[in-house]
């Protein structure tokens, strides 16, 4: 049997198998904690901070930071809350984020989560980026516009020898997820159907459809991102 | 008590949140009954008349006529709220942003498929009575200070009456989930 741990978060009692990460660990608990860069399945990055939690005094990534037996855990705090929400506004200025003309708005994860943190403005300047669209891909088209470089594609898509069909190209801010142009032009359906719903956001989207879900029936409509976990 | 002052303004924006104010249906009866309606296009008064209360604006500042109307709205409301989303992140129209305003221009008056090879002079308009653009479109909070914000393409009708009750009878807002959407 696998050796059994006690935590808490935010003052409640919780046990967890050892070796999980303190994501897995508040799921199965029925607590939620914001994510945007980690997906079930793929190895954890820790790339977009939104999963941050205190604990022993310290910041970290709920994803990638292991459950320790006797950890004693802050999650849902005014400050925390705070600090996601700015990570969030930081998201939407530095890149070109106009809900109204996206086609993953309804279904999108960082504009649930603006409305889970209640952002009616960010508090920094819009930096109203210069950023490519790429329609060179038969079957998906990129919109760097919205891309939010968590590199769920990066780590999720390869091809059936593992190699990864999108990349990082360039660096710092110029940074962009490029489509392999070999593996991209052999893309099967499965694979393009797989990425857009791999892309937490609106940047990567099915050629020759659009719109797909009607407003009301769409993904966040009516329940908050997370609604799944009880507390 | 007189009632309460409201002034709105359309700088750039399409209308849409206006016609959303004014999709509040027969409550737009209840509403001329809390407040008076001062410069607005809804009544066309053009020019300031006295000091209101609450000032919404819709669509943010592509040219200098809108930095003006902004402005002088600040000066003329106590409160003032941007509605919608082009007010609030410049919205359709900053979609030029990224593109530097000489090429804009450029295009659409000099080589964009629609007037390239009919505009054999060249010219730019560029008459002074014409407003100035500016080199980006800006959320108005990026030019004058914003008390509120209402989201959404158009905000709803019961998004910007609630808030607009919620200010005028001094109440706490409800702001469930469903209400805010940028979409
Ligand atoms: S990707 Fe999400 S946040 Fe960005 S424009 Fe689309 S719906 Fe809005
Ligand atoms: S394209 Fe989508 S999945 Fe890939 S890095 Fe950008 S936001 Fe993430
Ligand atoms: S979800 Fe943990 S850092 Fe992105």
């Amino acid at each position: 049997m696998a050796d059994i741990i006690n935590f808490t978060i935010d003052g409640k009692e919780c046990v967890a198998e050892k070796g999980i990460s303190i994501l897995q660990a508040t799921q199965e608990n029925d607590i939620y904690i914001p994510t945007l860069c980690n997906y079930e399945g793929v190895k954890p990055k820790g790339s977009c901070r939104i999963c941050t939690i205190r604990t022993n005094g310290q910041f970290a990534t709920a994803c990638t930071t292991p459950v320790a037996d006797g950890m004693e855990i802050e999650n849902n705090t005014e400050e925390i809350n705070d600090l996601r929400k700015s990570i969030i506004e930081l998201l939407f200025v530095e890149g070109n984020h106009f809900c109204p003309a996206c086609e993953m708005s309804g279904d999108c994860e960082l504009q649930a989560l603006a409305y889970r943190f209640q952002m009616m403005v960010p508090r920094f300047t819009f930096q109203f980026p210069k950023r490519d669209i790429d329609a060179g891909n038969p079957k998906i088209l990129m919109d760097c516009n919205r891309c939010i470089r968590c590199k769920r594609c990066i780590r999720a898509i390869k091809d059936e020898k593992g190699r990864s069909v999108f990349a990082f190209y360039r660096r710092g801010e110029n940074i962009k997820v490029h489509i392999d142009p070999e593996l991209g032009s052999k893309l099967t359906d499965e694979l393009a159907e797989k990425s857009v719903t791999i892309c937490p956001v609106g940047a990567i989207l099915p050629r020759e459809k659009g719109f797909r879900i009607p407003i009301g029936q769409r993904k966040f409509d009516h329940e908050p991102i997370g609604s799944e976990y009880k507390h | 008590m007189s009632k309460p002052v409201i002034a709105t303004a359309t700088l750039a924006g399409c209308f849409g949140c206006h016609m959303s104010l004014l999709d509040i249906d027969e409550k737009i009866l209840d509403l001329i009954e809390l407040v008076e309606f001062n410069k607005s296009p809804i009544d066309d008064i053009k020019n300031f008349t006295k000091k209101c209360d609450i000032g919404l604006i819709e669509g943010g500042c592509c040219n200098s006529e809108n930095v003006h109307v902004l402005k002088d709205f600040r000066k003329n409301c106590n409160i003032l709220i941007s509605f919608g989303e082009c007010a609030i992140m410049g919205g359709l129209p900053a979609y030029r942003n990224p593109i530097p305003i000489k090429e804009c221009l450029e295009e659409a008056y000099l080589n964009g498929p629609s007037v390239k090879g009919h505009n054999e002079s060249g010219i730019i308009p560029n008459d002074e009575e014409i407003p100035m653009m500016l080199d980006k479109v800006y959320p108005c909070h990026e030019i004058v200070k914003i008390d509120y914000f209402l989201p959404g393409c158009p905000p709803s009708a019961e998004l910007i009456w609630n808030a607009l009750t919620a200010l005028i009878t001094g109440n706490e807002m409800e702001l469930s989930y469903e209400i805010i959407k940028f979409d």
